[in-house]
């Protein structure tokens, strides 16, 4: 199955049988990508894992996103499925405003999700809910923000050798 | 009796002191000192590229074996000199922290390149901004990395202070007080 073909036959199993869960789909970048709502994030990804012709049994990886100018849509998150059986791969996105970060856990569907919605929290602070062990995974324990949100600098605040008077700035 | 001729070997300079056949009259504090900085044991703190051209330094190339320090001591408890090479994150802060108080006194500290100095090019939130944020350092080295000559300086420099140092220094108030601005007891 190639690119256009994979995104076609994905996005009509997913707007049939997920009408209300589905928003849209794309192939404008490496691979197809689809929006879909939150809410139904574990019944679509649980469906794509389980499906026997595409059998995505991998969770490749996830990432958050941050678009402060998005209004009510400012968060997100990206995860990459692999169908290791069919050698192809898709993206899905969701998105949701900064005060509604409770996030549905994948714990439940892959392992793997375990720690890399840690990492997810550590830096964006969703709160992934389901997750067993839901604490900060690379950053010291007692950092009190998360730092890949805009808002935050990505200087250390402790720096003292990038005196301006020095360089003459 | 044979002597050796045309010999390399370079021995190190006896300190000042009244010298006769058989016996030198010297003070302990120059007898230790001269000891001491010949047989350095570092524990090598290496978390990144520095720590590779530690490496070359202690191969047969550049040799830290000549200046008597070839016995890598990779148990805090019997290092005397801590060289820290490569960027040192916040969250491996605390580790150096602890590596550094399980050190037995006499003891000194090398900062090796741009990171462990200052944090170098990584002025970012999870760096910690040079070790001298969490431990007292004796001696930095500059470079990203270093070359192992500048190494060699370093180590050098170091035994110029293990040399001059009084052997009553770690005793003395001024010591503790610069140990406890660290939180160090």
């Amino acid at each position: 199955m190639d690119k256009s073909e994979l995104l076609n036959t994905v996005t009509d199993r997913l707007s049939t049988l997920f009408s209300e869960g589905f928003v849209s789909s794309n192939n404008d970048s490496d691979m197809p990508t689809f929006i879909i709502k939150k809410e139904f994030l574990v019944e679509i990804i649980t469906y794509l894992k389980n499906d026997k012709d595409l059998a995505f049994g991998y969770l490749t990886t996830m990432a958050g996103l941050h678009y402060p100018d998005n209004k009510g849509q400012e968060m997100g998150m990206m995860y990459q499925l692999h169908s290791l059986t069919n050698n192809f791969r898709i993206r899905i996105k969701t998105f949701f405003s900064k005060g509604d970060v409770e996030v549905p856990s994948l714990t439940p569907i892959f392992d793997g999700a375990n720690w890399m919605e840690r990492q997810e929290y550590d830096f964006f602070g969703f709160k992934f809910k389901g997750h067993p062990n839901l604490k900060r995974i690379l950053n010291m324990d007692d950092m009190d923000y998360h730092p890949m949100l805009k808002q935050y600098a990505l200087e250390d605040g402790t720096r003292t050798d990038k005196n301006d008077d020095m360089f003459g700035r | 009796m044979s002597t050796i001729k045309n010999s390399n070997v370079k021995l190190a300079k006896a300190p000042p002191g009244i010298e006769g056949e058989g016996f030198l009259l010297t003070n302990l504090s120059s007898a230790v000192g001269l000891a001491r900085s010949n047989s350095l044991w570092p524990l090598p703190f290496a978390t990144s590229c520095c720590g590779i051209e530690f490496m070359a330094t202690m191969a047969s190339s550049y040799d830290l074996g000549r200046f008597g320090a070839e016995r890598l001591s990779f148990s805090p408890r019997q290092a005397d000199l801590l060289m820290v090479m490569g960027t040192i994150s916040k969250k491996m802060g605390p580790v150096l922290k602890q590596v550094y108080e399980q050190m037995a006194e006499p003891k000194w500290v090398l900062a090796m390149g741009a990171c462990a100095s200052s944090g170098g090019i990584f002025d970012t939130y999870s760096v910690l901004q040079g070790i001298d944020k969490i431990i007292p350092v004796d001696v930095y080295i500059a470079g990203c990395p270093p070359r192992p000559e500048q190494v060699l300086d370093g180590i050098l420099q170091i035994q110029e202070l293990v040399k001059s140092e009084s052997l009553r220094r770690r005793d003395s108030p001024e010591y503790t007080e610069m140990l406890s601005k660290y939180g160090i007891e």
